[in-house]
């Protein structure tokens, strides 16, 4: 029944979903920013430990769809290791597939979070996927505001 | 079941319930954040711009006549379908929320103090929420909120105990959009006038739904939105009490709400102009009185009984459901069905249901602090119109089972 939606809601982001990681309190945070999706309500707390300009590591809290929790369970594995100009390199990379802007269709080098490349087929969503990213960008600039993708 | 109107010969009104959505029929269950147009209104906005239209109440030539002629009898089938006692008493604004906010800053503006008090209730949607607000930072007025209960209606003892020499308006919601609860306006308005003080009522989802008599009600103002009762968007009313009305200031200063201008003085129209400033939302008018008559034929009695069984039957398949939650459970409802699924959120239900073909809202709705209150972000809703069907129930009830199973 659910035949085209499945480019939307792969088996990985059921998992992300059902057993979203890195989802924890992280008390030695050295940045942590709320995130807020006011169209749908999704809300995010995200932890960054930043140590020599290098992520260490990342969590989150929080309520969101499925779309939105498993976009920031993937990034939190993903971003790990990296500088924090890497970081935002992958941010704009991903800012692109999801939206479509580039017309691509290889994700090789997105790895895993290619599987939210179809949100592109979902305008509606587009916020979703990228709640968790806009609030890492906003922590590493240290931007204590609270993020809103409105 | 014997059903009071004949919906597949009404269906057949809508060009739009033939559509088809990723491959299916279109199932429109968003009635209460839109209603689709029936022929007569999309015809009457077609007529308007082919044959009758110019600028209303200004030229002296032929097109201006008609259309002004159109426009007023608009105006006439407004004040009928809600029982005003004139026609002065029917102010066009673009919506409700226009509607609040003219109350809020021509009303309130002028008659508040500071510690003087706003009365409305947790219910309400946040354009019956924010305009008070902003009055209140304006004039040092303070907003007052009646509580709800678990089933989302409003806690009366409570409310009562709100109303004080302090109170001087009541504004609620006749019907919620995210709940569905039909509130007891009658009696509200009973006890506030007790007290003196005056009452609107925001009756955007109730007008659809129900014969409103503000006559009846003894409301001193009444809000809707042209667009939830099968009519153009962009144009609504605003009923108000002719004595309320006359003492208000203007809104809205410009053409149409004046009688005289001199840079020295201005003399203000007479009700209703004095509130409709500029040109109006012409064809949109003249739409939203085709709407009310093709309403009116099939009458909003049948369509109070009918939406009555639809709900009623929804609500029943979706109780069969195991993790499905039903959000507002008011005894008095209207046909709105909000409901969360155990461990799926609403977005997502939204996203797939469309894949279904079906059209339902998922999100706060506007009302923040009722999803607040109810411990949920968001909820999924499915509202009704008379031109759904029991087959329709089935087909979203389906989905839903679907839904479940995928995620598992």
């Amino acid at each position: 029944m659910f035949d085209e939606i499945r480019d939307l809601y792969q088996e990985v982001v059921f998992d992300h979903n059902r057993n979203p990681r890195n989802f924890r309190v992280m008390e030695d945070a050295t940045r942590k920013i709320d995130g807020f999706n006011p169209l749908c309500g999704d809300r995010i707390t995200l932890y960054v430990k930043v140590n020599n300009n290098v992520i260490e590591d990342v969590s989150f809290q929080g309520s969101g769809c499925a779309i939105s929790t498993a976009s920031a369970s993937l990034m939190t594995e993903i971003v790990r290791g990296h500088t924090e100009e890497e970081t935002h390199g992958l941010f704009e990379l991903f800012h692109k597939i999801v939206t479509g802007e580039d017309g691509r269709t290889n994700f090789e080098e997105l790895g895993k979070l290619a599987v939210l490349a179809g949100v592109r087929a979902y305008p509606a969503r587009v916020k979703c996927a990228t709640l968790a990213w806009h609030s890492l960008e906003a922590a590493l600039k240290e931007d204590a505001e609270t993020v809103s993708t409105e | 079941m014997t059903l009071s109107l004949d919906v597949a010969k009404i269906r057949q009104d809508f060009p739009i319930l033939g559509e088809t959505i990723h491959g299916r029929p279109l199932v429109y269950l968003d009635n209460a954040a839109s209603t689709q147009k029936p022929k007569a209104v999309l015809d009457s906005l077609r007529h308007v711009y082919e044959h009758d239209y110019a600028n209303v109440h200004r030229g002296v030539h032929t097109l201006s006549q008609r259309a002004t002629d159109l426009f007023e009898g608009a105006r006439k089938k407004v004040k009928d379908f809600i029982n005003a006692r004139k026609i002065e008493e029917i102010i066009f604004v673009r919506g409700t929320t226009e509607a609040v906010n003219l109350v809020a800053q021509s009303y309130g503006r002028s008659t508040l103090q500071p510690g003087d008090e706003i009365l409305i209730t947790a219910m309400e949607h946040h354009s019956n929420i924010v305009p008070w607000q902003i009055l209140c930072q304006q004039t040092g007025a303070v907003m007052k909120v009646a509580p709800i209960n678990l089933s989302g209606e409003i806690i009366m003892e409570e409310f009562e105990a709100l109303l004080t020499e302090r109170t001087k308006l009541v504004s609620v919601v006749h019907m919620s959009n995210a709940l569905g609860t039909i509130n007891p306006v009658k009696r509200i308005i009973e006890m506030a006038h007790a007290k003196g003080v005056p009452v609107m009522l925001d009756g955007a989802q109730a007008i659809p739904h129900m014969a409103v008599d503000v006559q009846d009600l003894d409301c001193d103002f009444y809000a809707f939105s042209g667009h939830k009762l099968c009519g153009p968007s962009g144009i609504g009313v605003l009923y108000g009490k002719e004595a309320i009305l006359k003492a208000m200031p203007p809104w809205q200063g410009g053409g149409d709400m004046i009688r005289m201008v001199t840079f020295a003085k201005t003399e203000y129209n007479t009700l209703p102009y004095k509130f409709e400033a500029g040109t109006p939302a012409i064809a949109e008018t003249i739409g939203l009185g085709a709407a009310v008559d093709y309403l009116q034929a099939i009458g909003m009695g049948n369509i109070a009984a009918y939406e009555q069984q639809l709900l009623d039957y929804a609500t029943q398949k979706a109780l069969e459901i195991l993790s499905l939650k039903i959000i507002g459970t008011a005894s008095d409802k209207g046909a709105i069905l909000g409901f969360t699924l155990h461990h799926i959120h609403p977005h997502d239900i939204g996203t797939m249901l469309d894949q279904l073909g079906i059209a339902v809202r998922a999100g706060h709705h506007c009302a923040m602090p009722v999803m607040d209150f109810f411990g949920v972000p968001a909820t999924a809703r499915a509202s009704f119109s008379f031109y759904n069907t029991f087959e329709e129930v089935d087909t979203l009830i389906d989905g839903i089972k679907q839904i479940i199973e995928v995620f598992g």
